[in-house]
C-alpha cells in the first residue's frame, strides 16, 4: 500500500511537472495576447520530433538545446508573419488561425515521419534506474524531467519578477497601450514572449517525447489538458500554473489507484443501490475509470465559481 | 473573370476525366469496394490493408482473372466512421459494385452488416457480399450474423480461447491482471478471460480487472504501479495502438517483470515502439506471423519486393486466405454472382501452408489455425526493420478454435 502511495505521488508529480512545462509558455501567451493558442501543443510535438532528428546526428545533449531554439524561431515567425496580421481582425480569426496551424503541423509531421510512432528511445545517459524502492525502480529520466521543470520555473520566475524585461512583460500583460506609450516596442515584446513560450513547449517536448510516445497525435492528446491548467491556475500566473498542474497530475494519478465506486461509498453510509435501478450502471463506475474526466470537471467548476483561477489577477 | 474560368477548368477537368474513366475500366471486372480508414488516426492500418488487397487482386489478375473476369479494388475512405461507411455503401451499391470488404472497427462492421442485410432483402438480384477481414466482435457471427457476412479473422473469443489454452499450460502463472480499454471490445476481452480462466485454471487468481479510457491515457505509470502492487505474474490485454505501446513502455520503466499476453503487440507500429523491452515477455495471438513457417511464403517475398517501406510489412495472412478462398468459391460456383459465390463459400474447406481452414456454414466464421508467439531478437524474419520478430510458442489447430454460436441465419431461397 505504501509502495502504491509513494509511487503514485512520484508519478503524479512528474506528470504534473511535464504539464507545467507545457503550460507555462501558454499562460503567458494567453494572458498577453488573449489568444487561445491551439497550436501550442503542436510546438510540443515539434520539439519531440526535432530533438529526435537532431539527436540522431549530434547526440541528445546538443538536441536538448537546439530543438527548443529551432522551434522558438518557428514560433517567432508564426507570430510575426501570421498572428500579427490576423490579430487586426479580432480574436475569432486568431483562434481559427491557430486551430488551422495545429492541423497543418500535424500533417507536416505525418509527411515527414509517418503516421506511426517513431522509435524515440530514452538517451543512454538517462536510461538507468535512479533508485529502487520496494522493488520498483524509478527511471533516471523522470528525475531529470523534474529537475528541468523545477529549474525552468525558478528561471522564469526570476526573469519575470527581478529583471527589467520581466517588468515590461508584466506591464504589457495588463496595460499594453500604456507600455507602448512609454516608448516600448510592444509587438516585439509579444513576438519574443511567443517565441519563448513555444521554445518552452518544445523543451517539454524533447523530454516528453521519450517519456511518452512520439507520434503525430501527441499534440491532440495533451492539447486540451494544457488549457485546463491555464484556466485553473489563473491567467498569466506562473505559480498558479505550477500549482494547478501539480494538483491535476497528483489527483489524476491517485484517482487511477482508487478502485472505489459510488456504490461502495454509499454502502459505507448504509445506502444500497437496487440492482434494477436505472442509476445502477452509472453508480458502479469506479473512480479509476473516471480519472481522466477529473481535470475537465475541475475546469468547469473553476469557471463557474472562480473564473479568474487560483492565482489569476483578472477573469478569463 | 479569366481567373475564375481558369479555376473552374483546374477544378472541374480532373473530375470530368474520372467520370469518363470509371465506366470504361468497369468493363468485364469484378469490383470489390474496400471501405476502411485511409485518412486520420487509423489510416496506417487501412492503407496497409489496401496494399494487401491490391497485391492479391493483381496476383489473381496476372493468373488470368477468375471466370474470365479481372478483379478490381475500389478504395473508399470511411475514417472509421459508421455513418460515413453507410453513405459509402449507398454509393457503392449505386455504382453496381457487388462485393464489399472492411476490417477496421467493429462499430463500422455492425453498421455495414445491418445495411447489407437490409439492402439484400429488399433488392433481390442485386445482392451484395460482405467480406470482413479484421472486425472481431463475436456478435457479428452470433446474434448479429447474416448470410451475407463472412469473417476471415478469428473473433475475440476464439483468440482468447487460444491464449487461455496456452496460459493453462504455464504452471508458473498464478496471478493474472486484466487491463483493457473501456468499450465493447475491451469489456468482451475481460469477460472472456474471466470465464475461460475460471474453467481451465481455477487456481489462477484474477488480481485486477482494469478498464481504462480508450486512447486517452498518455502515461500508464499509475496503472503499472497498481499492477505492481497486485504482484501479478502475467497481464492479459486487448489494447491496441497507443494504449498498447504506452502500457508496455510504462511497465519497462517501473521494472515490472510480467509476461504480456496481447492481441495486438504485433500490429503495425507496435514492434517499433515496444522495441527490445518486449523480448521474451510480449506475446501475441494471431493467425500468422513472419516466422510462422520455416521459410518465407512466396507471397511475403513478392509483396515486400513491391512495397519496401518501414511500414509496409506483409502482415495479413488472412487476406491471402480470403482471396484464395474467394477465387476458389467463384470457380466452384462457375459464376461471379455474389449469391452463388456465397453459397459456394459456405462450408468451403481450403488447404493453406499452415493447415486446413474452413468457412463455417452455420455462422460464416473462418476456422483457421491460431498461433501464440513471443517477441524475440533471434527471429529469422524481423518486422518493421527493427531486428525483432516473433517466434511461435504454440499452435491451435483450426478445428479446435471453434466456439459455440447462437447464429440463426436465413438463407435466400
Amino acid at each position: 500500500m505504501l509502495e502504491l502511495i509513494v509511487f503514485s505521488l512520484l508519478n503524479g508529480m512528474v506528470y504534473g511537472l511535464l504539464l507545467f512545462m507545457l503550460s507555462s509558455g501558454l499562460t503567458l501567451i494567453f494572458s498577453m495576447m488573449g489568444v487561445l493558442n491551439f497550436a501550442h501543443a503542436s510546438m510540443f510535438m515539434l520539439g519531440a520530433y526535432f530533438s529526435y532528428q537532431i539527436g540522431k546526428v549530434i547526440g541528445f545533449w546538443p538536441a536538448l538545446v537546439l530543438a527548443p531554439l529551432l522551434v522558438g524561431l518557428i514560433g517567432a515567425a508564426v507570430e510575426r508573419y501570421g498572428l500579427r496580421h490576423v490579430h487586426r481582425h479580432g480574436h475569432v480569426p486568431e483562434l481559427l488561425f491557430t486551430f488551422g496551424l495545429a492541423f497543418l503541423i500535424e500533417e507536416v509531421v505525418v509527411m515527414g515521419w509517418g503516421r506511426n510512432p517513431i522509435e524515440n528511445r530514452v538517451p543512454s545517459a538517462l536510461d538507468f534506474p535512479l533508485f529502487t524502492l520496494f522493488a520498483t525502480s524509478y527511471p533516471a529520466y523522470k528525475g531529470f524531467m523534474m529537475l528541468v521543470s523545477v529549474g525552468m520555473f525558478v528561471a522564469l520566475y526570476v526573469a519575470l519578477k527581478r529583471t527589467r524585461i520581466g517588468l515590461i512583460i508584466q506591464a504589457a500583460l495588463t496595460h499594453p497601450q500604456t507600455v507602448a506609450m512609454l516608448g516600448h516596442n510592444v509587438p516585439q515584446v509579444f513576438m519574443r514572449v511567443f517565441a519563448a513560450g513555444t521554445a518552452l513547449a518544445a523543451l517539454a517536448g524533447v523530454i516528453g517525447g521519450f517519456a511518452l510516445l512520439t507520434a503525430p497525435n501527441m499534440a491532440a492528446a495533451l492539447g486540451p489538458i494544457v488549457f485546463v491548467v491555464v484556466v485553473v491556475g489563473g491567467l498569466g500566473s506562473l505559480p498558479g500554473a505550477l500549482i494547478a498542474s501539480m494538483a491535476i497530475g497528483i489527483i489524476q494519478t491517485f484517482a487511477v489507484a482508487l478502485d472505489v465506486s459510488t456504490i461502495d461509498l454509499l454502502r459505507h453510509v448504509g445506502l444500497r443501490v437496487a440492482s434494477d435501478s436505472v442509476f445502477r450502471e452509472a453508480a458502479s463506475i469506479k473512480i479509476a475509470q473516471a480519472a481522466p474526466m477529473i481535470p475537465y470537471l475541475l475546469l468547469v467548476l473553476m469557471l463557474i465559481f472562480r473564473p479568474r483561477g487560483l492565482m489569476g489577477t483578472r477573469e478569463t | 473573370m479569366m481567373i475564375a474560368r481558369l479555376l473552374w477548368t483546374i477544378l472541374i477537368a480532373p473530375l470530368m476525366v474520372t467520370l469518363v474513366a470509371v465506366p470504361a475500366a468497369a468493363q468485364g471486372t469484378v469490383k470489390i469496394a474496400y471501405i476502411d480508414p485511409l485518412s486520420g488516426g487509423a489510416a496506417s492500418a487501412g492503407i496497409l490493408g489496401q496494399k494487401h488487397f491490391n497485391y492479391f487482386a493483381d496476383k489473381v489478375n496476372a493468373a488470368g482473372g477468375v471466370n474470365g473476369q479481372k478483379l478490381e479494388i475500389v478504395a473508399f475512405d470511411n475514417k472509421v466512421s459508421p455513418e460515413e461507411s453507410l453513405i459509402i455503401l449507398k454509393k457503392v451499391i449505386g455504382d453496381g459494385i457487388r462485393y464489399v470488404a472492411q476490417g477496421n472497427g467493429s462499430l463500422v462492421a455492425h453498421a455495414l452488416t445491418d445495411a447489407v442485410l437490409k439492402h439484400n432483402e429488399r433488392n433481390p438480384g442485386k445482392e451484395v457480399l460482405y467480406l470482413n477481414y479484421a472486425a472481431v466482435d463475436p456478435a457479428l457471427t452470433n446474434e448479429k450474423c447474416n448470410f451475407w457476412h463472412f469473417r476471415f479473422d478469428a473473433d475475440a473469443d476464439m483468440k482468447m480461447e487460444a491464449l487461455t489454452n496456452y496460459i493453462a499450460q504455464q504452471k508458473s502463472i498464478k496471478r493474472i491482471y486484466l487491463i483493457n480499454q473501456d468499450y465493447s471490445f475491451g469489456k468482451a476481452v475481460a469477460a472472456a478471460a474471466r470465464t475461460m480462466l475460471a474453467k481451465k485454471r481455477p487456481d489462477i487468481e484474477i488480481v485486477g480487472d482494469e478498464l481504462h479510457p480508450l486512447q486517452k491515457v498518455t502515461d500508464f505509470s499509475p496503472y503499472v504501479a497498481k499492477i505492481k502492487a497486485s504482484s501479478a505474474d502475467a497481464v492479459i490485454t486487448g489494447n491496441w495502438s497507443n494504449d498498447m505501446l504506452l502500457l508496455i513502455k510504462a511497465g519497462k520503466d517501473a521494472g515490472l517483470k510480467v509476461d504480456w499476453y496481447t492481441y495486438y503487440a504485433g500490429a503495425l507500429g507496435a514492434p517499433t515502439a515496444i522495441g527490445k523491452d518486449g523480448i521474451g515477455h510480449v506475446k501475441q495471438v494471431t493467425e500468422w506471423h513472419k516466422n510462422a513457417l520455416p521459410e518465407a511464403d512466396p507471397d511475403q517475398i513478392a509483396y515486400e519486393k513491391r512495397f519496401t517501406g518501414k511500414e509496409d510489412d506483409f502482415s495479413y495472412w488472412r487476406i491471402k486466405t480470403m482471396f484464395e478462398m474467394l477465387v476458389m468459391a467463384m470457380k466452384n460456383a462457375k459464376s461471379n454472382d455474389p449469391v452463388k459465390v456465397a453459397r459456394a463459400l459456405e462450408g468451403l474447406k481450403y488447404k493453406t501452408a499452415l493447415g486446413e481452414v474452413e468457412m463455417r456454414a452455420d455462422n460464416h466464421q473462418l476456422l483457421q489455425p491460431l498461433l501464440i508467439s513471443t517477441m524475440s531478437d533471434k527471429a529469422k524474419y524481423d518486422v518493421e526493420h527493427t531486428g525483432l520478430g516473433f517466434v511461435t510458442n504454440g499452435k491451435v489447430d483450426a478445428k479446435d478454435t471453434a466456439t459455440l454460436t447462437t447464429c440463426k441465419m436465413e438463407r435466400p431461397k
